[in-house]
């Protein structure tokens, strides 16, 4: 299935959308690994592959901003070649990985490690994020200039929030001479210490541990303030309150360069669902109250929040298997984010433009990267996606290594059939069925 | 009438006749425990396998009691809590015990959802004594069934629980079981010991103790976790227990009569002033007699022998 990136493909007849720039019926052509026209009814050059998208949405490939693809260390959770596998069916053409590997992205070596096991599987674009501090310990600040240069696009502890306050302001400052954004996740771990989901009611009847919404939002409130003082470009990972967007809005109208995400999971379910123990309902942020899901959906129909993230967390079954105290955070995303997104559409929250731009657009803008667009001269990184047809969430057909995810069974809407990376066709939804 | 569960996990699904069928099975125990021959055949053959990933002396002496005076065999499992955050699954431990034929399974576990989990992987009966701060249904099972045997009635009944409400699975069985039978429950604590939410389960909070005794018919006492202390619950111990400990004086406040409960083990002069446990008003050795009953009506029950 693997073909040569000078093969020319033309895509006919779908619905183009490449946000804030075309959006309406056209042909894209894709020639040497870039896009090279667009528009209605284009003349069919000799030896090009024809792909029909009629009835169907072309969309530049997706970007998430927030995946664990867990090589090096937890290869037996997620490796770069399973994970992109599963980038590719959700339709993500780029996916930003998080540096919580083992050894941790904290020097150029892993970043070249990362960057080549991405080369060999040949699936979607890999781009590391690296560490802020060595060891992600929140002491010191990893080389960030080494790891730039190495092709880090982002600094980020993800997981292990930079819990003192000096030396995040010492990496926002020192990120500045490489314009690159700072990705907080916004954790407080001494107010969410122990806890496994939300607290509330619901944490009270079952007995868990809770985290109080406000560790995220003092986490969001500090971010915001070092981010004014310092004039970095600050990213917002995974926020799930209603205070985080209350504070990104504000920021926002004050001209601070922030961006914020959130996933499908915080807009889509409640603390409601792990009822039961569910550990599939168990990652960090935790799933929150309605009104929290409420907050979410209206700060991203509001632009408040720029992008729509997974945070796809593999973990082994075994390990979901433990206790809910003991069983890992995260669940597996890449693979249903674009249903959810869509059922969001569907509501009447977004615009299927807007949608796609915070799939698309909008988190390559977030990041600097050149991606998230059709416009002649882009790499062909393309979507073709089925916006009616309906399908179970099964995740035992999942191509990530990991089966981690709470929508299981879920009857859902949208599905990709074809994913294009750098004009090679990676992905093909026919091929894919049994 | 009869149980219709495979398990007792927790209080807070269970019916007000589920419960009340608890107690008058316990009835005819507590008979068989006041005899010379403290023993039945009711669950001759069958076995029953205390599970315990944290320390216990009572309550698992108390099942151990309950299984033997039925006449099962009774086998005490206590793999060290380390070996479960080692990685051995739930459901792993779990198909273990199973592949020992045991008919009921009693559980104590550090996690909330423990027993929940267990119930869902095997096919034997499983008992909750205790996961985490989630519930510990025997427990508040043996405390409705001491209050029913000192003539109190529920309905309308008010009952102050006082301690550390937060993590307390005593606690929080106790506010599901009474609150469905009519009591009045009133959580009495610092608010740094208060969950969030307890009122949505049906309790009243209050944080000055002399408040919340008046009145009441029943004094629930917890046991306070004395290594909490300084860690952001409670300044000292001293603190404490002029706020918040049981002493004669403030037993007054609550209705003449009143009894007071504890589900032990208890801190002498913290939470309970020497002179009020040992008063005429404690029951907390009642509750330890009626826990063996109790038991035995749940063994029963739950075994399908009836």
């Amino acid at each position: 299935m693997k073909q040569s990136s000078n093969q020319r493909i033309h895509i006919t007849g779908g619905h183009v959308i490449d946000p804030g720039r075309f959006n309406g019926v056209a042909d894209v052509l894709i020639d040497e690994g870039r896009v090279v026209a667009l528009g209605p009814r284009l003349k069919v050059p000799a030896g090009a592959s024809k792909i029909d998208a009629t009835g169907r949405l072309v969309l530049p490939g997706f970007v998430d901003l927030h995946v664990h693809f867990r090589e090096p260390g937890f290869e037996y959770k997620e490796s770069i070649q399973s994970g992109a596998a599963a980038a590719v069916a959700g339709g993500f053409t780029s996916v930003c990985c998080m540096p919580n590997t083992n050894p941790v992205n904290d020097n150029q070596a892993i970043t070249e490690f990362m960057l080549d096991r991405a080369r060999a599987a040949g699936l979607a674009n890999v781009f590391p994020i690296g560490a802020i501090t060595k060891g992600s310990e929140g002491k010191e600040l990893a080389e960030i200039g080494d790891l730039r240069r190495a092709g880090c696009i982002a600094i980020s502890d993800d997981g292990k929030p930079v819990m003192n306050s000096l030396v995040m302001r010492r990496a926002m400052e020192y990120a500045l001479a490489f314009d690159v954004p700072v990705v907080d996740h916004c954790e407080d771990l001494h107010l969410a210490e122990g806890g496994c989901m939300n607290e509330g009611a619901i944490s009270t009847e079952l007995g868990l541990p809770g985290m109080p919404a406000a560790a995220e939002d003092v986490m969001v409130a500090r971010n915001v303030a070092l981010a004014e003082l310092t004039g970095a470009r600050l990213h917002l990972a995974h926020i799930s309150t209603e205070g985080s967007v209350r504070m990104v809005r504000e920021a926002k109208s004050r001209g601070l360069k922030v961006t914020a995400e959130a996933c499908p999971h915080h807009f889509t379910i409640t603390e409601e669902t792990v009822r039961g123990y569910n550990t599939y309902a168990k990652m960090n942020p935790p799933l929150r109250t309605w009104k929290d899901v409420q907050a979410i959906k209206e700060g991203l129909r509001d632009g408040t929040i720029d992008v729509i993230a997974t945070d796809h967390a593999p973990h082994a079954t075994q390990e979901k298997q433990m206790g809910f105290t003991e069983a890992p955070f995260g669940i597996v995303g890449l693979e249903t984010a674009l249903p959810l997104t869509f059922a969001l559409v569907d509501e009447g929250v977004l615009s299927l433009e807007s949608a796609i731009d915070k799939l698309s657009t909008a988190p390559a803008k977030a990041f600097g990267l050149a991606k998230g667009t059709l416009a002649v001269g882009a790499d062909a990184d393309v979507t073709i996606v089925d916006q009616q047809e309906q399908w179970e969430v099964d995740p035992a057909k999942f191509r990530s290594k990991s089966r981690n995810t709470p929508f299981a069974g879920w009857k859902v809407k949208g599905r990709v059939t074809t994913t294009i990376v750098g004009g090679r066709v990676v992905f093909e939804a026919s091929q894919a069925e049994p | 009438m009869s149980l219709k569960r495979k398990d007792l996990l927790s209080l807070a699904p269970l019916s007000v006749d589920e419960i009340r069928l608890i107690l008058q099975t316990a009835d005819s125990f507590k008979e068989v425990t006041g005899r010379e021959i403290k023993k039945v055949p009711a669950l001759r053959g069958r076995t029953v396998v205390n599970l315990f990933f944290e320390p216990s002396t009572r309550t698992r002496t108390s099942f151990e009691l309950a299984a033997k005076r039925l006449s099962a065999d009774v086998i005490n499992f206590s793999p060290s809590s380390s070996s479960v955050v080692k990685g051995e699954t739930l459901l792993d431990t779990a198909r273990n015990i199973e592949a020992m034929q045991a008919d009921i399974i009693v559980l104590r576990h550090p996690s909330a959802g423990a027993a929940e989990a267990l119930a869902l992987g095997v096919k034997s009966s499983v008992i909750n004594a205790g996961d985490g701060w989630h519930e510990h249904p025997t427990q508040a099972l043996l405390d409705l069934y001491t209050i029913r045997e000192r003539g109190l009635s529920f309905e309308g009944l008010r009952v102050a629980i006082v301690g550390d409400v937060s993590h307390s699975r005593v606690a929080r069985s106790n506010i599901h079981a009474l609150v469905k039978l009519g009591a009045e429950v009133r959580v009495v604590g610092p608010p740094t010991m208060m969950p969030c939410g307890v009122e949505k389960l049906g309790a009243r909070v209050y944080y000055n103790l002399d408040e919340a005794l008046r009145g009441v018919q029943v004094i629930m006492m917890l046991r306070l976790q004395l290594e909490r202390q300084g860690i952001a619950l409670f300044p000292t111990i001293r603190e404490y227990v002029r706020l918040y400990g049981l002493t004669t004086e403030r037993v007054k406040l609550a209705e003449p009569g009143a009894i007071v409960m504890h589900p032990g083990p208890i801190n002498r002069g913290v939470e309970i002033d020497p002179e009020v446990a040992d008063s005429l008003s404690s029951v907390i050795l009642e509750q330890v007699a009626n826990g063996v009953a109790v038991r035995m009506g749940i063994l029963y029950l739950l075994s399908g022998s009836n």
